[in-house]
């Protein structure tokens, strides 16, 4: 039985804001002046001109000190030591994989910093650079840590924790990646049943919670098996909430997720990205939330 | 076509998903995306319409010109379609690269709308062997996101339908030489009848079941697609096969059935919206590109 349904396009409301903490947020977009204080050093997203300080690109104006930046909302994704992304690989060359991370230069996966199946600790020898395929190919996704950033901005990965490599059976979901909060860890195992890798790249990966730890591998034997139906409707339904989220620009944590998965179960999953049963949701996640602050 | 590269594990996820109708964003295999439409979005044209059907965006207008009939159909006008992949949709799409699907598109259309039933072209004739009215249909595409021909159809009909051509009279001169005299007022304008328009759609075997409306990443796991244009009363104008796998007989008999009946069902809804949205008149909010 076919379920179509059209609609007629709605122009956008403008969210009311809610209750102000502390300082109003100082919004600018490309053009915008921001202080003709010359008294300021200008950062990211800023430059001077006949003495003004203007901004280059559209979001909030930060201040520390007498630093003043601009933190864009839609932005290439531009990494930090120590980030957890999530990449999909382009290329297999020399001795290195080319990794996708939605930044502005393609990220660098050294064949020595990737962990060997069997967890062996030895110098990669020339054999290993003619076996790099076998471990990871053009298309395939991996968890990794960044380890290092290049004089020319591109980001050096590893994977050197039994935590990180090469994803299995699941979904990926692409935000901008100033949506996801930087917290203490972004592996999180949901209590409604799935597992979700929140990447500080903007890439969230969606996956069945696996039922014991698999040491042997770290992470290469891939589980080709059919996945329940019963776990396959967890990970749909938080997908389509994560892209509800997404839509009404709030920012995404193992909370802010986990109550918008619990709003969303008195509605079917594929009502989720109706825009009224949206908006519906998305204000009582934000409710609660606020709640919670409170 | 755009494509999305995907692991092995991410494809076998969808397969099995499809293979118990349940689709990564928890739809049924029969089942569309949410999609906007809106007419009358450009001024300058007799007739535009927008269509999103998910992340797929395409924007169609209608010009209506005068021109000669050609010669094996002295009495009827016709339509000419031409297809514009944006370099907006995809990087793939820069310079020349959007041609090969372009003509692609072009030519599905030509095919579909090549049945004689399906638009009254005797009605685009204003004087045999002299004057017909040419409709130019031009289709735009903003933002490529999977199922590219169904959304295009929906589009062209809602077009058609939105499309106002004025109305002209034939003056016989003394000599015998025709004059054309176009009405002066604006609002008198003759509509097309699209009752009987085609609509495409597409049905992509994924494993042993087939899904409509693909979204790209479904696209990357399918390997041959059925295209089938039907109109508004189940019946079946064209058939087209897509991709590089092979179908079965009895599958593809399959996805007709089922493509007839989704195809009535979009019609259904494609109407019911066109209605709505012509009975609001003047009062409605034109959203356009910047709502």
């Amino acid at each position: 039985m076919a379920a179509i349904s059209m609609r007629l396009p709605v122009a956008r409301k403008a969210v009311v804001p809610s209750a102000p903490r502390g300082a109003e947020k100082h919004l600018v977009a490309p053009g915008d002046t921001i202080t003709t204080d010359t008294g300021y050093m200008r950062g990211h997203g800023t430059y001077v001109e006949e003495e003004k300080l203007i901004a280059s690109v559209a979001g909030v104006v930060e201040r520390v000190n007498k630093l003043v930046c601009v933190q864009a909302l839609k932005t290439r994704y531009n990494g930090e030591v120590g980030d957890i992304v999530v990449g999909r690989i382009t290329e297999v060359q020399q001795k290195r994989w080319k990794v996708e991370t939605n930044s502005r230069l393609d990220s660098v996966l050294l064949l020595s910093s990737m962990n060997l199946p069997g967890g062996e600790l030895r110098r990669r020898s020339a054999e290993d650079e003619l076996a790099m395929r076998d471990y990871l190919q053009e298309g395939d996704l991996i968890s990794a840590e960044v380890q290092s950033i290049f004089s020319d901005g591109a980001l050096s990965l590893h994977t050197r924790s039994l935590k990180y490599g090469k994803l299995g059976q699941g979904v990926l979901v692409q935000v901008s990646p100033s949506l996801v909060k930087r917290q203490k860890t972004h592996f999180h195992n949901l209590p409604c049943g799935a597992s979700v890798i929140l990447g500080n790249n903007g890439f969230i990966w969606i996956y069945p919670t696996p039922e014991q730890k698999e040491e042997e591998a770290g992470g290469f034997t891939t589980n080709l098996e059919p996945v329940p139906l019963s776990d396959r409707e967890v990970i749909s339904r938080l997908r389509n909430c994560i892209v509800a989220l997404v839509t009404q620009k709030l920012m995404l944590f193992d909370t802010s997720i986990l109550y918008c998965y619990e709003a969303s179960l008195p509605h079917q999953i594929k009502d989720i990205l109706k825009p009224e049963v949206m908006e519906e949701i998305v204000l009582e996640t934000r409710q609660r939330l606020l709640d919670l602050e409170g | 076509m755009a494509s999305v590269v995907l692991s092995e594990a991410e494809k076998v996820y969808i397969v099995h998903g499809v293979q118990e109708d349940l689709r990564v964003d928890g739809r049924g295999c029969e089942d569309y995306r949410c999609a906007e439409v809106e007419t009358d979005v450009v001024s300058n044209t007799s007739g535009s319409a927008r269509v999103k059907l998910g992340h797929t965006d395409i924007l169609v207008g209608v010009k209506a010109e005068m021109g000669t009939p050609k010669l094996e159909k002295p009495d009827e006008g016709y339509l000419e379609f031409f297809v514009d992949c944006s370099a907006n949709a995809t990087p793939e799409f820069e310079g020349r690269g959007g041609e090969e699907l372009g003509t692609e598109i072009a030519n599905t259309l030509y095919r579909v709308f090549s049945s004689e039933s399906s638009i009254d072209l005797k009605s685009l004739c204003i004087n045999p062997r002299d004057h017909c009215w040419i409709l130019y249909v031009d289709v735009l595409l903003l933002e490529c996101g999977g199922n590219l021909f169904d959304a295009i159809s929906i589009a062209v009909k809602a077009a058609l339908f939105n499309t106002r051509i004025p109305k002209v009279r034939v003056l016989e001169d003394e000599e015998g030489s025709k004059e054309i005299e176009l009405s002066d007022d604006p609002y008198d304008c003759i509509r097309l009848n699209v009752d009987d328009v085609p609509c495409i759609v597409t049905l992509s075997k994924i494993g042993y079941r087939h899904v409509v409306d693909a979204t790209l990443q479904e696209e990357a796991c399918s390997l041959a697609s059925l295209l089938i244009s039907v109109t508004s009363k189940g019946a079946l104008t064209s058939m087209k096969k897509m991709g590089r796998g092979s179908l079965d007989p009895e599958s593809i008999f399959e996805m007709m059935e089922t493509g007839k009946r989704v195809g009535k069902s979009l019609h259904i809804a494609l109407q019911k919206i066109l209605d709505e949205e012509e009975s609001l008149g003047t009062s409605r909010q034109k959203v356009g590109f910047l709502g």
